[in-house]
């Protein structure tokens, strides 16, 4: 249940027969401000959507800098840099992860592809063009803040997830990256998660506040309002802190959680709005 | 541990200083006044050397490497600031037609020339330099995007509007060609692209005649403090 020294590949030839779509939903989950449980809400999201018969992939798109192989204490042999170096398929590299959806990991050698590049470019867009028919859903972890390169990623996703803490630093974190989807990526739909929320209806505040804030400075382009959705509040909570600190997935450990039950909340929600 | 530090020990006299101090008198550095080979004399010997490599021999400008690692540090400080910072490519017009009709030494007066008025057109934060043979470039730290233009054009001008002596009695008007773009902000990226963006306007700048500063469209993703101020009132009213 801890360690899971993967050698053997994934099954990725897809045998299931394929519920609702032809290719994958892709979620690109940000966040601005690093330490905000971003990467927690990916895997247990992941987690939830698996336990919903949903395939997911969860990719670690910030090319070394993300820690879901800490988040869940995996110590992957083949990651994407072998993939990259082509020293491995991309099949080999696709491993099964606690919690029933799979990761593709970047491995310490990629942070010399942590700048974008035109061959950066084209073999992360190569990747999630080969692995979204096999998946319906795939998560797109990012490290804190945004490089060029998470920049990228997102604009290859079709729904963005912001994740904040209602901490000063980590609000003004996440406007700024909204800002940045908004003006540069021409965003008008982001979906945000509150987490570690002190009390019910902080994420509603947190939300509207924000909503606010962008409206009046990101401005409305003619016909488009910006919508910032809440999708989730996830209280501060004992367990996900125990969780974290073991390295394992809290829909597995103390599914009983409000944190848990707010993120399976989280799943239906995406599940209800993606058909 | 046997590799600690203290058990090393250097005899100065066993270095070879010669070409070192050769360098830097050409240059015309000023050679420390401290006992020879003391610690204090060496430490100004590198320092005289670390000066000179990093700057540009004829112009005195700093030179493309120590501009690069400036580069960097700048990208670095707008991912996390999220402050407007320009950078500008500026190339001497028909540069070559001057060599081949007035000889290099005109050539070279030209482009100290350029340097000057450069130099005197910018504030002191503002890091210029010499990256080319006729080549420079500028990092404007803090620079709102509506002043951009205006600082590109008044560089131009003043530039325009100088004459350069390269002979007696001989006069020449140069003009200069500008590219620019802004450092992504809040966003972690690298010196080469932000290059690249930059060069990209200069071929632009080129291609339309020259004389000319192109910029990059940039949309400001600054948060303001005005920003900051509405994002907190309600969190913070509730905490009172």
């Amino acid at each position: 249940m801890s360690t899971t020294t993967s050698t053997t590949a994934a099954p990725v030839a897809s045998t299931r027969v394929s519920t609702s779509r032809e290719v994958a939903k892709t979620l690109a989950v940000t966040s601005g401000k690093g330490g905000v449980g971003k990467t927690m809400v990916t895997a247990n999201l992941a987690a939830a959507l698996a336990a919903r018969g949903q395939k997911v992939l969860v990719l670690d798109a910030d090319l070394g800098l993300a820690n879901l192989d800490v988040v869940l204490n995996l110590h992957p042999k083949i990651t994407l840099h072998d993939v990259f170096t082509e020293k491995a398929s991309l099949e080999q590299a696709i491993l099964p992860a606690p919690g029933g959806f799979y990761v593709l990991l970047a491995g310490s050698g990629m942070v010399e592809y942590s700048r974008l590049t035109p061959e950066v470019r084209d073999k992360l867009l190569s990747i999630i063009d080969q692995v979204k028919p096999r998946f319906d859903w795939v998560l797109l972890d990012t490290g804190a803040g945004i490089s060029d390169v998470v920049l990228y990623a997102i604009s290859l996703a079709t729904d963005v997830l912001v994740v904040a803490t209602p901490e000063p630093t980590s609000l003004t974190d996440a406007y700024a990256t909204i800002k940045v989807l908004a003006t540069q990526q021409d965003r008008r739909h982001v979906g945000l998660v509150v987490n570690q929320a002190t009390r019910v209806g902080e994420g509603k505040l947190i939300c509207g506040q924000l909503q606010q804030v962008l409206q009046r400075f990101v401005g409305p382009t003619p016909g488009q309002a910006f919508k910032l959705e809440l999708l989730a509040e996830v209280k501060s909570d004992l367990s996900v802190r125990q969780a974290v600190l073991k390295r394992q997935l809290l829909l597995e450990h103390f599914p009983g959680s409000d944190a848990a039950q707010a993120i399976k909340g989280l799943a239906n929600k995406l599940l209800g709005n993606g058909g | 541990m046997e590799n600690r530090l203290e058990n090393i020990f250097i005899d100065p006299h066993a270095l070879q200083f010669d070409e070192a101090l050769q360098l830097l008198q050409q240059a015309g550095a000023m050679l420390p006044d401290a006992q020879p080979y003391g610690q204090e004399w060496l430490q100004a010997i590198i320092d005289a050397l670390c000066d000179l490599s990093s700057k540009d021999a004829l112009t005195g400008l700093v030179n493309r490497r120590s501009f690069e690692m400036a580069m960097s540090r700048e990208v670095d400080r707008v991912a996390r600031s999220g402050e407007p910072a320009l950078l500008l490519i500026l190339d001497i017009d028909h540069f070559k037609a001057v060599n081949d009709s007035y000889g290099h030494a005109a050539g070279d007066l030209v482009i100290k020339a350029v340097a000057a008025v450069m130099a005197q057109t910018l504030r002191p934060m503002d890091t210029l330099a010499r990256i080319g043979g006729e080549e420079f470039a500028v990092i404007l730290p803090n620079c709102p995007s509506s002043f951009g233009a205006t600082v590109a054009e008044r560089i131009r001008e003043r530039v325009a509007e100088m004459k350069v002596q390269v002979a007696p009695g001989k006069q020449l008007n140069v003009t200069i060609s500008v590219g620019g773009a802004f450092a992504p902000q809040w966003v972690r990226s690298s010196s080469l692209l932000w290059m690249e963006r930059a060069d990209r306007q200069l071929y632009r700048a080129k291609a339309e005649g020259r004389n000319r500063a192109c910029l990059e469209a940039h949309v400001e993703s600054l948060v303001s403090a005005e920003e900051k101020g509405m994002l907190f009132a309600l969190t913070q009213q509730e905490g009172v």
